[in-house]
């Protein structure tokens, strides 16, 4: 509404205001000795570098209040660097504030847009140059040349084929298989139930046959946590509690939400968290999520012990573990 | 200085000769650019970007990007004899047995951060000050283009240690690739070359870190400093600035002498920081192993919200037809930032047809003095902060003694209450605003000197504003709502009408103003009093 009335008139740039280094030759002399001086300092913290690098022992260390035992080497390198810099950087500034020019001056912006001319003549140039060259008429050339460049993109993107292998069945399997052996990571030593008190938690992982290596991809599908409580404590259904032995039970310990190690167990509540992003199961309800963004339980896996009485699967996971795919059935 | 001038000459002249660089440089050594503080921060993101092309290349001398199984022997005790990736005991090697490696890997992980912070709010002053608008759009969509490749570069960056951390964060990752509709586990397999996390990983970010992302980088930054050149940069209003001229220093002396000092000003506080501030102590989190984890897991602070969104997504996932669609991951790790960030890159545009401005600007808007503008970015920050917090709930909940339910259900619900709260707020705080810089070019400014009149009554003393401050305040220009007409004169109803109508309600939005006072209503005040 106020675009018609008439505003405030522009008053103009402000006249410049002197500085003292303008005005007095004394107060400018000054500057450039804190200039100088500034430089100076530079030039030293650069000694106070090379001293450092060179001389003090990289075992050294003292104590500084806040910081505590600090490495002498280190400090040293790294304030001489740090203090070489921010006074060559301070020296200029303050030289460019106190005796280079600062009177403002105007420059004049002009419009991007072209003349109407120049416009039209540049559309009359291109449409000369397309009929030149028969953009317009000739359209089998047109067409073929779009079908050359699109279908030559496809060949850059062939050639990225042999950046992995298809994933085929790898989602869905793990090592575990029926009667593989629980045993300790780290140790790979092999399981007894008497060896966990109740209460207590372990990690395992699937006991490796003679002259097999361990992969940290094997780890990332095959790590499973094993809690013991009093079997009294599980609500589980029949065929659950048959996966249990002895109140000893067993979950992939990779997160259903995205594949975090869920390594927090809470003794009291008997809650596993995961610290990515906090998904918390319940583990005497075969890790029904009970709070968090995962949308599914843990796979459990069905143990029992062998003859020599050591831990082992009853079969593999009945499910995928870890994050969800779009394969994924269920 | 005879002689230097010779050479200098002889020099200068052979090139010229073979560019005709003369007429230009003279030119140009005389270009004015504006001067506030607010222009500095893009200072810092382009200084802090050749701090890491500088400290980057040093690592690199050292850095062993490889998944090979090494058994490290190096001088850090606590992990002598231990299995782990090449990568890490490499970057154990720089940290310990280089000497001033730890110092260039932490100056490159704190450039890092301020590379990103000084994007950030980089883009909060262009967007504040609508810089964006035309003629500058293709700057802005750089931009955005810049901070979206500066995520993806820090992300890459700080995983390539191969540390416990790190290497949770791409789990993370890769569970989101894997989470992608049809294409997903595909696309996780070929990144990975195989099952997560396999060995071909971190050499493959390596190249993209060091090679083809700074190599992006440097192009799009060069355009953009180029079109800030061309296009000249803009300025705030006041006395003598207008949308024809530029008002500033000379790129020669002055501007070099600053803009040079402060790059030794951000160098220098960068490794300030560098050797007094620990960042990324990965020696303390061991190597990376899958089952393997530790609690308070954090990513770098421009992950955080990310991090925060996943966090507080509800556990919902579809399984149709034997498959799974996540959207649990879906929904906050790639469809809201797709959201986010498209709306943010179309936003010049999008407000342009709002307020149907097709005109060029190069004087900068006050924040207050477009209240719609203000109060969406105000309201946008707001959804940030709040993702943000949530993405740091187990730190928060420890540190206050919170329940993590408490702050999940806290966030869960401000996330959608608090940003359009903040944008009311912030609306009505501009237009408060508006209304006080009204007051004080009509009335002048409280000075708080009271002054008791003979007749005892006390008034306070207004002091009246200069004539550069009365036209600081009053030279904005104040949009006009758009008029829509909903039928021809022959009465046949507008075919776009319903967009026309939503059009209108926005330009309507975005009028809402306070009258700027004009000399006449300053007269009217003289002649009526108040």
């Amino acid at each position: 509404m106020s675009n018609e009335i008439r505003k405030f008139e522009d008053p103009g740039l402000p006249a410049h205001v002197h500085r003292k280094t303008d005005t007095d030759p004394k107060a400018a002399d000054r500057a450039e000795r804190q200039v100088a001086i500034l430089f100076v300092l530079s030039a030293l913290s650069t000694v106070l570098a090379i001293y450092s690098y060179i001389f003090v022992k990289d075992d050294l260390f003292f104590f500084i209040p806040i910081m505590g035992d600090t490495n002498a080497h280190q400090l040293g390198l790294g304030l001489g660097m740090a203090f070489a810099l921010l006074f060559i950087g301070l020296g200029l500034v303050h030289w460019a504030k106190t005796l280079m020019p600062d009177t403002e001056i105007i420059q004049e912006r002009h419009e991007f847009r072209s003349p109407e001319e120049d416009r039209n003549d540049f559309v009359a140039t291109v449409k000369e140059q397309a009929a030149d060259a028969g953009l317009g008429r000739r359209s089998l050339i047109k067409r073929t040349l779009g079908l050359a460049l699109g279908i030559s993109a496809l060949t850059p993107l062939v050639l990225l084929r042999d950046l992995g292998p298809l994933p085929k069945k790898d989602l869905e399997t793990t090592s575990w298989k029926k009667g593989t052996r629980l045993v300790t990571d780290p140790g790979d030593r092999p399981i007894r139930p008497e060896d966990l008190e109740v209460g207590a938690v372990a990690q395992v992982l699937p006991e490796l046959a003679v002259g097999q290596d361990r992969t940290l991809s094997d780890i990332g599908k095959d790590a499973v946590l094993l809690i013991r409580l009093r079997p009294s404590e599980f609500q589980l259904d029949a065929e659950r509690l048959s996966w249990t032995h002895d109140g000893i039970i067993a979950f992939s310990k990779i997160c259903s939400h995205m594949g975090c190690a869920v390594a927090l167990y809470e003794q009291q509540t008997k809650h596993l968290l995961c610290p990515c992003h906090q998904s918390t199961f319940d583990v005497t309800r075969a890790a029904k999520v009970i709070f968090g963004p995962s949308a599914r339980p843990l796979p459990q896996l069905a143990i029992t012990v062998d003859a020599q009485g050591y831990l082992v699967a009853q079969q593999p996971f009945t499910e995928s573990v870890g994050p969800s795919y779009w394969e994924r059935s269920s | 200085m005879k002689k230097a001038e010779k050479i200098g000459g002889s020099v200068a002249g052979y090139i010229d000769d073979r560019t005709g660089a003369a007429k230009w440089l003279r030119k140009n050594l005389t270009k004015v650019f504006p001067d506030h503080w607010s222009f500095m921060l893009g200072e810092i993101v382009l200084y802090s970007f050749i701090i890491l092309l500088l400290s980057g290349t040093f690592l690199t001398f050292w850095f062993d990007p490889s998944q090979r199984d090494v058994i490290y022997q190096g001088s850090y005790e606590p992990l002598q004899n231990i299995e782990m990736s090449a990568s890490y005991a490499s970057t154990l090697h720089i940290s310990f047995d280089v000497r001033g490696g730890l110092l260039m890997r932490q100056i490159h992980h704190w450039a890092a951060l301020i590379f990103m912070a000084g994007m950030i709010a980089h883009l909060m002053r262009v967007f504040f000050t609508g810089a964006f608008r035309k003629p500058r759009e293709a700057n802005w969509l750089i931009g955005v283009g810049l901070v979206t490749l500066g995520i993806v570069e820090g992300f890459l960056g700080y995983s390539l240690p191969d540390d416990l951390l790190s290497g949770t964060g791409i789990r993370i990752a890769e569970a989101i690739i894997q989470a992608m509709p049809v294409i997903g586990s595909y696309l996780a397999f070929f990144a990975f070359g195989g099952a997560f996390p396999g060995h071909v990983f971190i050499p493959r970010i390596f190249t993209v870190h060091v090679l083809l992302l700074p190599g992006i980088f440097l192009a799009l930054i060069t355009i953009h400093l180029m079109l800030v050149w061309y296009q000249k940069h803009t300025q705030y209003p006041g006395p003598g600035r207008s949308e024809k001229n530029v008002v500033g220093y000379p790129l020669m002396p002055i501007y070099m002498a600053k803009a040079g000092g402060f790059f030794f000003i951000v160098f220098g506080i960068t490794a300030l920081l560098g050797a007094l501030a620990s960042i990324n102590p990965i020696w303390l989190y061991g190597p990376y192993n899958p089952g393997q984890i530790s609690a308070g897991s954090q990513p770098d602070f421009y992950m955080g919200w990310l991090d925060g969104l996943v966090r507080m997504a509800p556990p919902i996932e579809t399984h149709a037809f034997g498959h799974t669609v996540s959207w649990n991951i879906l929904i906050p790790g790639l469809i809201i930032p797709g959201i986010l960030f498209t709306l943010m890159a179309l936003y010049p545009f999008i407000e342009s047809w709002m307020t149907g401005d097709k005109k060029e600007h190069h004087l900068l808007d006050r924040p207050r003095n477009n209240p719609n503008r203000t109060a969406i970015g105000a309201m946008s920050l707001s959804f940030i902060i709040v993702v943000t917090l949530n993405g740091g709930n187990d730190i928060i909940a420890t540190n206050f003694h919170l329940t993590i339910n408490q702050i999940m259900w806290f966030t869960r619900i401000a996330v959608i209450l608090v940003p359009p709260l903040v944008f009311v707020l912030t609306k009505r705080i501009c237009l408060s605003l508006q209304r006080a810089d009204r007051e004080k070019v009509l009335h002048g400014r409280e000075t708080g000197r009271l002054v008791m009149l003979p007749h005892g009554e006390f008034v306070e003393v207004h002091e009246e504003l200069t004539a550069e401050e009365k036209f600081t305040l009053t030279q904005h220009e104040q949009p006009r709502a758009l008029e829509v007409e909903q039928s021809d004169s022959n009465g046949v109803t507008n075919p776009n009408h319903l967009k026309q109508k939503l059009r209108a309600r926005f330009s309507q939005a975005h009028v809402e103003q306070v009258p700027a006072p004009s000399e006449a209503d300053v007269k009217a005040l003289e002649e009526g009093g108040h």
